[in-house]
C-alpha cells in the first residue's frame, strides 16, 4: 500500500543551548526495515525521532529520503505517520474523525475516506467504535486508534515514540505482536523508540543502542543480545554479573581467559585485549547451570544467600568465598544457606574492556 | 496502630459549612435582596411595591440610552480584548524569549488599579500627551483626540482587562498537550489547520469563559468612563446613571433599580455565552485539563 521508500539516510546533531543532545547521530535505514532506537531516558532517542518528524529543527546535519533532502520540509509535507506514547488523540473528535484526520486534510472524497477509515479500523481490530470519543476508550483501544490514524495516510515512514509504555504488561505484549504484524503485512518502514530491551529485541530488524546522543552499538537483535560490545550495552541487555579480571590468555578462536584471585573465566572477547590487561567478565543469571564440577574455569562455588521464586524459575544470590555475589536463575528450588556449584558455557561469557562511567558490577 | 474513622452524625458535616453560608448570606444574599426590595419601592410612590422605577428608567430615553452606550463600549471591547489576548497567548503557548519579563509587563496594569491606569492614559494619549507631542514634532499629524471620549474609555478598558484575559487564556492554552499539535502537523495539517481543527475547538470553552468575565467587567465600567471618557454624553454608561441617581439625586431606590437592570444585562450576556459554550460541548469539545501556569 504505502509508497515504498528505498533508503532513509540521516546525520543528526541537536543542541539545546550549550547541551548537545545528539552528536552526529548517523544511520541509513532501508525500505521495509524495522529499526529501534534503544537507550535509557535522556539518551536522545526521542529527540532523534522528533528531528526526523520535523517537529524540531536540526542544529546540524541532514536527512535525505531516497536521495532527496527533506530536513527543510515542514512536518506536514514529509508524509510520515507517528504514534505517540500518550496516544495524542484529538479529544474533541470521534474515533472516525481522528482516523480520518489526515485524509480529510488531503482533500480526499468522502466515500473514499469512509472506506479507508473502515478498512483501517478493521485492520487494528476496532470496528464498531467509529462514533466513540477517545475519552470513552481504554488505553489499548486508544493506542489502536492512534496507530490507525498514523497508518491510514499510508506513510512513507512510520515513527513510534514509546507507544507501549503507557499500557499494562499483558496488553503491551499483545500490542507488540500487533505492531509487528502490521509492519510486515503493510510493508512499512518503521523507526521505533523504546527503553525496553524486550520490545527492541522482539520487534526489530536492527537495534541501535544509544547513549548520551551517540550510537554505542548497532546490529541485529541477536547481535546486541549475545555479543554486546561494551559494558553499557551488556548492562542494558540483561547481563547482571560483572567480574573484574586480568587477562591471562587470548586464544586463536577469539576466546579470552581472565583471572581474579581463584576465580577463572573464559569467554568471547568483545574487543582485542592484551595479556595482563584489565577486563570484565560478564554473564547473565539465566546462563548459569547447577553443577557438581569442582571449582575451575567458568565454574564457581558459593553459599546461597537469597532465593526468590518466580513461578517457573528461582532467582538466587550466591556469595562466593571471595565475598563477591553471583546472581543466578535456576529451574529447580535450592535451599538457602546450601553450598552449590554453578557452571557457565564459554559462549555465554563475554569478556569486555573496562569502561569509565556507565555500568558496573 | 489502627486509625479509627470518626463517624459524624448525619448532617454534622453541614455544620462546617455554616461559617461560609453565614458569610454569603450577610455579605451577598441579604444586600442583594435588599437592593432588589429597595428598587421596588420608588420614593415618589405610596410606599407599596411597584415597578415604577424600572418603567421610569426604561421609558426615559436619556436614561434608557445608557444601556446601548454601555453595550456599545462593552461588546466591541470584549471582542477586541479576547481576540488580541488569544492571539498573544497562542503565539506564546510554547514559551518565547524573555517570556517572564513580557508576562510581568503585561500583568502590571492589574496591580496598578483603574485610576492610575486612567491617569496614565490621559498623560500618554491626551491632547498634550507624549504621543501627540511626538506626532506633531514629527510633522505627521495634528493632535489626535484620543481621550475624554469613546476611544479613551476603550483604551482604558483594554489596558485593564487584557492582562487578566491573556493570563487566563495562556494558562488554558499551555495546558493543552503539545503532542496533539505535533500529531496534527505530522498527519498533514499546516499551522492554520492545526489551529482551526485542533486547537480552537479545545480553546473555545476557555475563551468563552474569558469572554463572559471580560464582558461583565466591561459592562460595569465606571471609573474609566468618568476619568478618560465623556461622562456627560457619549460615555455615560449605566453605572454612571446609577451613581448619579444615588449620590447626586439621593434616590437610592431608583439607583437600585438601575443596578438591577445592569445586572440583568450582564446576566443576559453571560447566558448567551454559556449557551454557545454548551452547544460546543454537545458537539464533543471536552474540557481539557486546567492550565499549568
Amino acid at each position: 500500500m504505502a509508497e515504498q521508500i528505498k533508503t532513509l539516510r540521516f546525520r543528526l546533531t541537536k543542541r539545546f543551548g550549550v547541551k548537545t543532545v545528539l552528536d552526529d547521530f548517523a544511520l541509513e535505514v532501508q525500505g521495509r526495515e524495522f529499526v529501534t532506537f534503544l537507550g535509557p531516558s535522556g539518551c536522545g532517542k526521542s529527540t532523534a525521532l522528533n528531528l526526523l518528524a520535523g517537529l524540531l529543527p536540526l542544529s546540524a546535519g541532514e536527512i535525505s529520503l531516497d536521495d532527496a533532502r527533506i530536513d527543510r520540509l515542514p512536518p506536514e509535507r514529509r508524509g510520515f505517520g507517528m504514534v505517540f506514547q500518550n496516544y495524542a488523540l484529538f479529544p474533541h473528535l470521534t474515533v472516525f474523525e481522528n482516523v480520518a484526520f489526515g485524509l480529510a486534510l488531503r482533500g480526499l472524497p468522502r466515500a473514499e475516506i469512509a472506506d479507508r477509515v473502515a478498512r483501517m479500523l478493521g485492520l487494528v481490530q476496532l470496528p464498531g467504535l467509529e462514533g466513540r470519543y477517545p475519552g470513552q476508550l481504554s488505553g489499548g483501544q486508544q493506542q489502536r486508534v492512534a496507530i490507525a490514524r498514523a497508518l491510514v495516510i499510508e506513510p512513507r515512514l512510520l515513527l513510534l515514540d514509546e507507544p507501549l509504555s503507557n499500557l499494562d504488561a499483558k496488553l503491551r505484549v499483545e500490542m507488540r505482536a500487533e505492531i509487528k504484524r502490521l509492519h510486515a503485512d503493510l510493508g512499512l518502514t518503521s523507526i521505533y523508540v523504546t527503553h525496553d530491551q524486550a520490545e527492541a529485541l522482539s520487534l526489530s530488524d536492527r537495534v541501535v543502542v544509544m547513549r548520551e546522543g551517540r550510537v554505542v552499538q548497532a546490529g541485529t537483535p541477536m547481535d546486541i543480545h549475545d555479543r554486546p560490545a561494551s559494558l553499557f550495552v551488556a548492562d542494558f541487555m540483561g547481563y547482571r554479573n560483572f567480574f573484574p579480571v586480568s587477562v591471562t590468555d587470548t586464544r586463536a578462536d577469539g576466546t579470552v581467559a581472565g583471572q581474579s584471585g581463584t576465580l577463572r573465566f573464559a569467554g568471547r572477547g568483545a574487543a582485542p585485549l592484551e595479556l595482563g590487561a584489565a577486563a570484565i567478565a560478564a554473564f547473565r543469571p539465566e546462563d548459569l547451570m547447577l553443577t557438581e564440577y569442582p571449582p575451575g574455569e567458568n565454574v564457581v562455588w558459593g553459599r546461597v544467600r537469597l532465593t526468590e521464586y518466580l513461578g517457573r524459575e528461582h532467582d538466587l544470590e550466591i556469595v562466593l568465598d571471595s565475598g563477591q555475589v553471583v546472581k543466578a536463575r535456576v529451574p529447580r528450588p535450592v535451599a538457602v544457606r546450601s553450598v552449590i556449584g554453578l557452571r557457565l558455557a564459554a559462549d555465554r561469557v563475554v569478556v569486555l574492556p573496562p569502561e569509565d562511567g556507565g555500568a558496573g558490577a | 496502630m489502627s486509625l479509627r474513622r470518626v463517624r459524624l452524625a448525619p448532617g454534622a458535616g453541614l455544620l462546617w459549612l455554616l461559617p461560609s453560608v453565614l458569610y454569603l448570606l450577610t455579605m451577598f444574599v441579604y444586600p442583594f435582596c435588599y437592593g432588589v426590595y429597595l428598587s421596588l419601592r420608588p420614593v415618589t410612590g405610596d410606599g407599596g411595591l411597584s415597578f415604577g422605577n424600572y418603567l421610569g428608567f426604561l421609558l426615559d430615553p436619556w436614561q434608557a440610552r445608557t444601556i446601548w452606550v454601555t453595550a456599545w463600549i462593552a461588546v466591541p471591547n470584549t471582542i477586541l480584548t479576547v481576540a488580541l489576548a488569544l492571539l498573544v497567548a497562542y503565539t506564546m503557548r510554547r514559551g518565547i524569549w524573555l517570556e517572564r519579563t513580557i508576562t510581568t509587563l503585561l500583568v502590571l496594569p492589574i496591580a496598578l488599579g483603574t485610576v492610575l491606569v486612567a491617569e496614565g492614559i490621559n498623560g500618554f494619549y491626551g491632547p498634550k500627551g507624549w504621543l501627540n507631542q511626538l506626532l506633531v514634532a514629527a510633522g505627521i499629524s495634528d493632535p489626535v483626540r484620543l481621550t475624554r471620549n469613546y476611544t479613551g474609555v476603550m483604551l482604558a478598558l483594554f489596558v485593564q482587562h487584557f492582562p487578566f484575559c491573556f493570563l487566563m487564556l495562556l494558562g488554558y492554552i499551555s495546558g493543552i498537550d503539545p503532542a496533539l499539535e505535533h500529531a496534527a502537523r505530522i498527519h498533514g495539517a499546516r499551522p492554520w489547520a492545526v489551529f482551526r481543527r485542533v486547537m480552537w475547538p479545545l480553546i473555545a470553552p476557555g475563551a468563552a469563559i474569558a469572554f463572559a468575565l471580560v464582558f461583565v467587567m466591561n459592562f460595569g465600567v465606571f471609573p474609566s468612563a468618568v476619568l478618560v471618557g465623556q461622562p456627560a454624553g457619549p460615555t455615560r454608561t449605566i453605572a454612571i446613571a446609577a451613581y448619579q441617581q444615588a449620590f447626586e439625586h439621593n434616590d437610592m431606590s431608583m439607583a437600585s433599580a438601575i443596578a438591577v437592570i445592569m445586572g440583568a444585562c450582564q446576566l443576559v450576556g453571560l447566558i448567551v455565552v454559556l449557551l454557545l459554550r454548551s452547544r460546543m460541548a454537545a458537539t464533543g469539545v471536552a474540557t481539557v485539563g486546567a492550565g499549568k501556569r
